[in-house]
């Protein structure tokens, strides 16, 4: 990437960059998430979307209930066997590329809940990019997450096509 | 016509000498035993003549290796009276053996009884006879075990991931 300002070029300006560096800032920037909230986390996690904490800062305050038009899974609150196959569906609907973040001790490992129902750790069914411990964890700690999305995204990208 | 649980119980008595067995009181709650063909009667009969119209709550107690019968039948059954002393609370209590756990369903008396006999099969197994839609309501429907019999072990999974990967599988 570099800025080409020589008058040779006409003297406007313009950058040199690949096309997937490019995509990858625009996805860095504009994540939008598909809150999957079951229990308290989500509670937590509201208020990250709202006016205090303002997840809009880092371009991410779009929440979609709907999975087609979100590319960041954000999975707050105790998972069920009954609803994990809900969340690994809505997980399956969601196009490419996408990341998940699992929030909270209890989508982390099952959390207080060592029972006969609670999946221990959603990472049993989907690919978890980044975990947040926590019962429930800080807005501070989400917000986090969702800069270690952006490094992720970054410096690993994703193919764009 | 003002209404004490004393009134309740002798009536109850005098109406079912056969049906009511021993009756506990604790911290003032009273608890009645009830024989177990005669819960519907006896739950119809406190609602038309004692205007219980609210069934609060129906549970079941598992006592494996500590009592034969192994299961009680729970329910809790509320009056508003016109006045605070006339608010009754009343406890039912109906002991159902482990080789036949059967119970004849309340539905008929109260609609609200419906998900509660529902809640109550799902987790002990019990079967509500004339319930108009006995299926399971909190664990998903093909599961297999009853996890809260004293038998089955809080921490086994293995029911769960069966069902998860068959929902999985097709899709629902
Ligand atoms: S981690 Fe704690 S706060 Fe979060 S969903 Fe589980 S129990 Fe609730």
């Amino acid at each position: 990437m570099g800025l080409n300002t020589s008058p040779i070029f006409g003297g406007d300006g313009f950058i040199t960059t690949k096309l997937s560096a490019i995509a990858n800032w625009a996805r860095k920037n504009s994540l939008w998430p598909m809150p999957f909230g079951t229990a308290c986390c989500a509670i937590e996690m509201m208020g990250v979307f709202a006016s205090r904490f303002d997840l809009s800062r880092f371009g991410a305050e779009v929440a979609r209930f709907s999975p087609r038009q979100a590319d960041l899974m954000i999975v707050s609150g105790t998972i069920t066997y009954k609803m994990a196959s809900v969340c690994r569906r809505i997980y399956d609907q969601m196009p490419e590329p996408k990341w998940v973040i699992a929030m909270g001790s209890c989508t982390c490992g099952g959390g207080p809940f060592d029972s006969y129902a609670v999946v221990q750790g959603i990472d049993e069914f989907l690919p978890v990019d980044v975990y947040v411990g926590g019962c429930p964890p800080r807005p501070e700690a989400l917000i986090d997450a969702v800069m270690k999305i952006q490094k992720k995204i970054e410096m690993q990208g994703a193919p764009v096509l | 016509m003002s209404v004490s649980i004393q009134q309740v119980i002798d009536s109850l008595r005098n109406k079912y000498p056969y049906a009511i067995g021993e009756i506990k009181t604790f911290r003032g709650e009273v608890s009645v035993f009830v024989k177990r063909e005669l819960i519907r009667e006896i739950c119809s009969y406190l609602k038309k003549e004692f205007d219980f119209k609210f069934i609060v709550d129906i549970t079941a107690v598992d006592y494996l290796g500590r009592k034969t019968p192994r299961f009680e039948v729970v329910y809790y059954l509320h009056r508003f009276g016109p006045d605070f002393e006339e608010n009754i609370r009343i406890r039912l209590k109906v002991e159902v053996p482990e080789e036949d756990p059967k119970v004849y369903s309340v539905t008929s008396v109260w609609s609200g009884a419906n998900w509660l006999e529902r809640e109550v099969y799902d987790m002990f197994g019990i079967e509500f006879v004339g319930h108009p839609d006995l299926r399971r309501i909190l664990m998903p429907e093909d599961y297999e075990a009853f996890p809260l019999r004293k038998d089955f072990d809080v921490r086994n999974r293995e029911p769960s991931k069966r069902s998860f990967e068959r929902a999985l599988k097709e899709g629902t």
